[in-house]
């Protein structure tokens, strides 16, 4: 299929950026949609321009660092699905893709449709650990009874791999999401509670440093999220702060 | 450090304030409804009856210390609103995308809360001004139950087809306000349980369809009658 693309392009973080026009064709439709971006690299290539920077690493839904806006949603049209996981099939011979970087504050530019996500390994710095004695008799992990329910849950919210979906969906370029499955994660498991407080209040702190917006409950994160995390992890955020704020 | 602004100053705390003073207008509302049924009954009874709930809720000693804690939940709830999460909401995208569809994610008044509530605002400030502030602040003429007549003056504002206009798309605002407001404020307080939302989302349809729909049938109700 012929496809026409606009892509933002932009030189590097203090550059004007714009959107361009470029036109591909020969687009299988069983292509990937970075694949399809890599026939259009070697086009730009092969005429001597600059290709288009992106993201990506895994190219199979579990690293998280594919992030594009496509056709104005992260990861583009197809739900629970990451860019690299995405494929042409979703789209038709004709049609035009605007393709942006995620936008807020927080994730700054760096070039094209690379952001920097590193306000996301701060948040996680703050607080999304537990500490373990590891001095040599540490206790396995599985010798502590975990109810399955509490144990699914906390891998549900695990699943989240920090692609940054939820933020550029979010009109209010909010972090909720992804902070709260952190936090859940760990706050679920008996081995999470020794810092229960400490950990969310930390990572709230760390994540209203960061410049995300202020959560209003759209919805729109779990939406679009690749691994479909849900809104649940958001209250039992709020709820935790509540708590660790009135009492620590 | 963290804990000593988390109830005052973090991004969750501004907002529980929002939930807690939204919950409280959501809980007014229905006492302020219920009383205002009143008008739908036939001008004997209707006028009396006003005018003495009138009298009551501008006298009543707990009542007056409620309607303090009213005043200052709408501006705490408008000043939060507005000031703050909204205006930060929109320091935190400084470049919109240039092609976006937040239809596929979200709901519209989920993307609104602002206009609307800027809308409500103005409607809050127009209502007080015409009762409120003429009640306290002029002398209105004598009525039934011999007592100052609110009911004579909300009829006569009523017969107003534009006044009346405003107060049923008000409503409307409001509606939708109240729509994602109701399910929202107990997300934002933490209050979510597998078996307890699915009914506080349905009871907040519920409200936000019938309440506003009720408050808009009294000023028609008092138009088609004048
Ligand atoms: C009778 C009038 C009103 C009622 C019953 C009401 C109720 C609510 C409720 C329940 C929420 C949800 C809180 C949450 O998500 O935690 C809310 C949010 C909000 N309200 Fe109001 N409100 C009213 C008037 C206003 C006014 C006058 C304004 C602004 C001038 C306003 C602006 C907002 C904003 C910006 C939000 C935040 C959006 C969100 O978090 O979902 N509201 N309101
Ligand atoms: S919550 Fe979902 S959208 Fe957000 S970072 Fe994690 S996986 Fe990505
Ligand atoms: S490249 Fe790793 S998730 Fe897409």
């Amino acid at each position: 299929m012929k496809l026409t693309l606009k892509i933002w392009r932009q030189k590097n973080a203090t550059a004007q950026g714009k959107m361009e026009t470029y036109q591909v064709s020969d687009i299988s439709e069983h292509m990937s949609f970075l694949e399809m971006m890599d026939v259009l690299n070697e086009q730009l290539i092969a005429e001597g321009k600059e290709p288009v920077a992106f993201d990506h690493d895994c190219r199979e839904g579990i690293c998280g660092s594919c992030s594009m806006y496509i056709n104005g949603q992260p990861h583009g049209p197809r739900q629970a699905t990451t860019t690299c996981q995405l494929h042409m099939r979703e789209f038709n011979d004709g049609d035009t893709i605007y393709i942006e970087p995620w936008r807020a504050k927080a994730f700054p530019v760096m070039k094209d449709l690379v952001v920097d996500r590193s306000a996301f390994d701060r948040i996680i710095q703050s607080g999304g650990y537990v500490s373990v004695n590891t001095s040599g008799n540490t206790l396995d992990a599985n010798a502590i009874p975990i109810p399955k329910e509490d144990a699914d849950e906390a891998f549900n919210a695990a699943t989240c791999i920090g692609c940054g979906a939820c933020v550029a969906a979010c009109k209010n370029a909010s972090a909720m999401l992804f902070v709260s499955a952190k936090v859940s994660q760990l706050s679920l498991l008996p081995q999470g509670q020794v810092e229960r407080k400490e950990r969310v209040l930390n990572m709230v702190d760390q994540m209203d440093k960061e410049g995300f917006g202020n959560c209003t409950n759209t919805g729109a994160c779990s939406v679009e999220c690749p691994k479909e995390i849900s809104l649940e992890n958001i209250a039992r955020m709020n709820r935790d702060y509540l708590a660790a704020s009135v009492t620590k | 450090m963290a804990a000593k602004s988390a109830l005052l100053k973090s991004s969750l705390a501004k907002k529980y304030w929002m939930s807690l003073t939204g919950l409280f207008l959501i809980l007014f509302l229905i006492t302020h409804l219920a009383g205002n049924l009143v008008l739908l009954q036939a001008p004997e009874v209707a006028a009396p009856a006003f005018n003495e709930y009138t009298e009551f809720m501008t006298t009543f000693p707990l009542i007056k210390i409620i309607s303090y804690v009213l005043y200052f939940s709408i501006l705490f709830h408008a000043v939060d609103g507005i000031l703050i999460l909204s205006r930060e909401n929109r320091n935190a995208r400084p470049i919109q995308y240039a092609h976006s569809k937040p239809q596929n994610n979200s709901i519209w008044a989920s993307r609104n809360m602002g206009v609307l509530g800027t809308a409500i605002l103005v409607f809050i400030v127009l209502h007080m001004a015409n009762f409120w502030f003429k009640y306290k602040f002029t002398e209105l003429p004598m009525g039934a139950g011999d007592l100052p007549d609110m009911y004579g003056l909300v009829v006569a504002s009523f017969q107003e087809g534009w006044y009346s206009a405003i107060y049923v798309v008000s409503m409307i605002i409001l509606g939708f306000h109240l729509w994602h407001g109701f399910e929202s404020s107990f997300q934002t307080l933490g209050l979510n349980h597998k078996k307890y939302t699915p009914v506080i989302k349905v009871i907040g349809k519920v409200y936000s369809v019938v309440v506003p729909a009720l408050f808009a049938i009294i000023p028609i109700y008092l138009f088609l009658n004048s």
